[in-house]
Formats: C-alpha cells, structure tokens, sequence
C-alpha cells in the first residue's frame, strides 16, 4: 500500500513541510508554548511583537523570544495591537530592527473585542511594507475582493478568518472562502476560530493551503495533545484534497430516466 | 434628522442613564425566578441587562458553581490562560474633594505629598526592577498637577520604561486629556465611586467630584482624546450592590457600543479601611462578588476585570482561573511608598498615615506571579508597547 506525500507549501521563497501555523497567544506558561509547538511540527509560528521586548535588550520580564526556537521554524512577527496603517508598518520596522524576520503577519484590528480585522487600513499597509521589502502575510476577513486586492500588491499569502478569533465556531465563513480559493494565485491560509481538528481537516479538504490555530491549542487541557491532533487532521485533510474527494450526492437517482424519450 | 434616528448611540451615558429604567430591572435582580435563571444559564450568555439582572438575584447564587465554569470558559477563550500584571504609582495624594470614604479626602489630617518627578522616577525604576512593564499613574485630584503639565512631564520619562501606563485622575475635558495621550498614555481609569445619585450626592459633598453627571461621562471624552483602553468601577459598600452592578453592566454595555475602538476595562473595588470614619452601606460579601464577577464576564465577555490588592490573597488566587484577567501586586497606596521600605525582603506594612486605603494581599510581585503560575495561569507582564502610539 502507498503512502500518499503531500505537496510542499510555498510561501514566498520559503518551502514548508507542514502546512500547520500556530499562534503563541494564550498559554498558560512559556514552556507549555515551547512544548505544544515542538509537538505541533510547526514550520511557522506567529508571535506578537507586542509581548516582545524590541529595544534589544535583554528583558526576563517579557522574553517570550527566547522560547520560541526559530532553528525549528521560522518566526512570523504580528502587529496585533495595530489599530491602523501607521502603527503596523510602525511596529513591523521596529520588529526588523530588533533582528526579527522581515516577514510579517499583517493584522490591524480597530475593535478590542472581537479583533475583526480593518479592511482599508490593512491594505495600505501592506502597499508600505511591500515596498519596503517585507513578506506581508494579512489577516483579513473573508472577503474576496479584498483578497484580490491584496494579491494586487504583492500579498505572499491571504489570511482569511474561518470566524472570530478565539470564537471556536469553525468556517462559518466558508462560502466565501471557497471563492477565495477559487480565484487565489497565492496561498491560502484560513486563520481564527477553527476550534476543533475537523474545522482544520474541513479547511484543508475544500482546497485551503494551510491554517493557523492558536486559541484551540493554548487553552485545551493538554495543548502538547491538541497539537498534535491538529497536526494529524491538517496531513488527512490536505492528503483528502490532493487525492480528491468524492462529490456528495445531494439527490437521489430517479428510477425512472426522464431522458428515455430520446431513444425512441 | 440623522443625528435624531441615532440618538440612543451618540448620547452620553449621563444622558442614557437618566431615562434607563433601573427600577424594573432592579425588581429581576431582586426576585428573578429559578426558571429564568436557569434559561440563561443554559444560554451560557447574558444578551440583555435582564438577563444580567437573573445573573446577579438571589435566585442564581445556587448556581455559582454553574457560573463560574461558564465565566471560566468565556475567560479563557477571549483572554486565554493569562493574567496581564500592573502596578499603581501613586504620584500624590493632595485633593480637593470631600469624598467621606476616602483617605485622601481633603478633611483627612494626613501628610500631603507630591512626588517631583525625579523621585517618581525613582519609585518607578523599583517597579520595573519587579518585573513591571505595565503601570497606573494615581492621583487625588488638584489643579495643579495636570495644568501646569506635571503629569504630562512624568508620562513622558516612565515611557522609555513602561510599555504601558494608565491614568487615574481627576476627570478632565477632551483637550486637557490629548497631551497626555500624546505623551504616551495608553489607559484611562475612573470610577464612578457610586451610580446611585443621592448617595453620591451625599458622599461628595465638595470640590469638583461632586458633579455626577460630568464624572460620569469622563470615560468617552477620554475616548475622545485618543485613549485606547477605558477602566470604569464603582466601589462596592457605597450602595446595595446589586444596583450599582445593573448600573456598572448599563455603562460597560454603553461604552462597548460607543467607545468601540477601546478595550473595556471593569474594576469592583470593595471597600476597605481608610483614614476617615466612614460606614459602609452594604458590604459586598465574598460569595456576591464572585457572583457579580461572572455574571459580568457572561454579559460582556470582551471586558477585562481587574482585581487590586484591595482583596486577601486567598481571594485573589481563587478568582485567577474564573473571569479576572488583570492583577496589580506589592502595592503601595502612598506616595513615595515604594521606597520608603526595603522592596527585597518586602514586609508587611503597617498602616501607612498617608495611604489611600490599606491593601490585603501584600506578598511582593514575584510571590503574586508564582501564585498565578501555580494555578495554571502565565502573568503577563508586558502586553503593549510604546512603537503603537508613538509619533513618526
């Protein structure tokens, strides 16, 4: 019998085995963190600059840097905290100063509460940072035009929201997905409020080139576990996809051909 | 006519509160039946003030066990397994209010200081060795610390430091706040003390503070002015808790809806002993203010709680994993107070003559963080940073 290999995962100039991005929000400890994304085989790991010390120095009182291994994957620097263009592109350049990879994780969210992303601001950022020579990876919500907006400029990936980030409520937004898929000419990454692995395994078999997961992983009782269950769902699903899956029939066949005629 | 159809937002919450109808959602408080309790438990949220209402009757304080693990879930969903960790520096306590209940009142006979700035820089250099990132910036009220840009120069130093830093001062208008906002302020605290008019009334009965309304509304001119993070609180022992909390939901609700770019930010201090003689009306008993804590977090799942060291040790190890996501710790309630002992092999204090009121969790900051990771929690010690707000 023959394992099915699925295809790498192309970002940018960058080749990715796996095609599993985790967040380091929420843990309940630095270590538990550093074990759930080595359990997770992450290739690609967000961190927000924010918890960061960027000045260089060393601080022990906001080192989340020095427990996240960046010769297991690379580091995805995110603005989250951003509320417009200038304060993205702000903290990115500072993230890039400090040493970090100039690859960002574009996420401009306005309202505190549900962290949906701006639209209009993520998009003239991107147009900075692009020129700028950065990696611009955006989160934004599943909008289409948007999307294609966003390649338009030069985006490496689209980052649309499945739901609410930390909502657990899966691809609530999937029609409009899949219409980004469709039309996509870079990858697609389905980020926030995938809460179980069948909302990964479901995002990756309608065709999605990754996913991010955070809030699933940090808060389960053993994020190490969740890891690497999500880690397993993502490989079936993507492997479903490549493979290709059987349509559903959403009709039964008529006993009784209606085209009969024809053969009279 | 715009203006007219989108009144109910665009108005103030003074304006709001005065035709919000408490009185009928006070009798649900009071004597809501087991059956709706428990129909908006099953809903796991509470999506209007009645239902808050349910949440905090004494119908549902058999359910604590339910609300907690609810509360619990919501918490850590929006806010993971983390609390963020602050200090307050208290900068003065010279005011020119009558409040009854507090130290600082301007009838209190105590030590009336003012830090110069070297001297706050000083105390805040001790914080930030205990691993502060994230700092509240206290003071009583008094023209001249905000007018003769005082408070605006010490902004400007502690933010090479802090990440982070909050205000908690007299209420100002909109412009008075922008230079401080620009100077780097990222949070504005006040509290309403009490939402019940005759009661503040009688409470402040001198000095600026006394203007209700105008106190009331401080939060949205702050807005206003740029600040991205908005604490309100009453302080609970004032009035009957329970309608000082539907008012306290009332204005979290208002401001979730009209301030929608800034984090909310819920504080419950409970009355503790201060110089003064003040009697408190209705102690918040500890069972109530859990209750209270996770019916707020089941109606506003998106606000932050914040728990001072007004509150024991037990207490606030307990409440880590249940709703509250921000904890100060070590704190000194008088100016100057941080240096006045040795920091390194923190002591319980006595009584400070200049205090605002006396803390009841004194551990030091460090003991608090491994409290906090014992109960399965990470303190969270910088969570913002200057490059957000800084000018290019």
């Amino acid at each position: 019998m023959s394992r099915h290999t699925t295809e790498p995962l192309i970002i940018g100039d960058r080749t990715f085995q796996s095609r599993l991005l985790v967040g380091t929000g929420k843990f309940s400890s630095n270590e538990t963190m550093r074990d759930a994304l080595r359990a997770s085989e992450t290739e690609l790991v967000t961190v927000a600059l924010k918890r960061a010390n960027l000045s260089g120095d060393n601080d022990p009182f906001a080192n989340i840097l020095d427990y996240l291994e960046s010769d297991r994957y690379l580091l995805l620097p995110n603005t989250a905290g951003a509320m417009n263009a200038d304060e993205a592109v702000r903290i990115a350049r500072l993230a890039v100063a400090a040493g970090l990879p100039n690859w960002v994780k574009l996420e401009i969210h306005p309202d505190p509460n549900y962290l949906l992303p701006d639209p209009i601001e993520t998009l003239a950022a991107a147009e900075v940072l692009i020129k700028e020579g950065f990696t611009v990876l955006p989160y934004i919500n599943a909008d289409p035009v948007l999307a294609q907006r966003l390649q338009d400029v030069g985006c490496a990936t689209v980052m649309p929201l499945g739901s609410p980030i930390g909502s657990n409520r899966g691809l609530d937004t999937r029609s409009q997905i899949e219409i980004i898929i469709e039309q996509a000419r870079v990858p697609v990454v389905v980020d926030a409020g995938l809460g179980a692995p069948s909302h990964a395994a479901a995002a990756l078999e309608m065709g999605a080139d990754a996913v991010l997961i955070n809030t699933a992983i940090a808060i389960a009782s053993d994020p190490s576990a969740m890891a690497q269950a999500f880690a397993k769902a993502v490989e079936a699903g993507r492997e479903a996809y490549e493979i290709g899956l059987g349509k559903a029939n959403t009709s039964a066949e008529a006993t009784s051909p209606l085209t009969t005629f024809l053969n009279a | 006519m715009r203006e007219k159809l989108m009144g109910g937002f665009a108005s103030r919450f003074s304006e709001v509160f005065k035709r919000l109808e408490l009185s009928s959602t006070l009798e649900i408080a009071n004597r809501a039946s087991d059956v709706e309790v428990e129909r908006v438990l099953a809903q796991g949220r509470a999506n209007s003030l009645n239902e808050f209402a349910a949440l905090v009757s004494p119908a549902a304080e058999k359910h604590l066990e339910t609300l907690c693990r609810l509360s619990q879930r919501l918490t850590q969903q929006h806010f993971g397994k983390t609390i963020r960790m602050f200090a307050p520096l208290y900068l003065s306590n010279e005011c020119v209010n009558i409040c009854k209940y507090c130290g600082f009142s301007r009838h209190n006979d105590i030590p009336r200081i003012t830090l110069d700035i070297e001297k706050v820089e000083r105390e805040a250099a001790l914080l930030a060795e205990q691993g502060f990132r994230s700092i509240l910036l206290v003071a009583g009220e008094h023209p001249k610390y905000v007018s003769n840009g005082y408070v605006e120069e010490v902004v400007r130093r502690l933010a090479e430091t802090f990440p982070s830093i909050a205000l908690e001062l007299g209420p100002l208008e909109t412009p008075a706040y922008q230079p401080l906002t620009q100077a780097g302020c990222e949070a504005l605290i006040v509290y309403q003390e009490t939402y019940h008019e005759a009661t503040y009334r009688s409470l402040h009965t001198a000095g600026p503070k006394k203007h209700f309304h105008w106190r009331m509304d401080t939060a949205e001119r702050a807005y206003e002015a740029g600040f991205r993070r908005l604490g309100i609180g009453a302080l609970f022992g004032l009035h009957e808790w329970r309608e000082e909390a539907l008012a306290l939901a009332a204005h979290t609700q208002h401001l979730l809806k009209t301030c929608w770019k800034a984090q909310i930010n819920i504080s419950l201090p409970r009355m503790r002993p201060a110089a003064g003689e003040f009697e408190q009306v209705d102690f918040l008993q500890d069972h109530h203010f859990v209750q209270l804590i996770t019916a707020l977090r089941l109606f506003a799942p998106h606000a932050g709680i914040t728990l001072s060291t007004r509150e024991p040790s037990t207490l606030r190890d307990g409440l880590i994993p249940i709703g509250v996501t921000s904890m100060s710790a070590g704190s000194s309630t008088e100016p100057g107070g941080y240096s006045s002992f040795d920091e390194t092999s923190f002591t319980p204090t006595r009584e400070q003559e200049g205090e605002q009121f006396h803390i009841a969790d004194e551990r030091p900051p460090s003991e608090v963080a491994r409290a906090i990771r014992k109960m399965g929690y990470e303190p969270v010690w910088k969570d913002f940073d200057q490059s957000l707000l800084a000018a290019v």
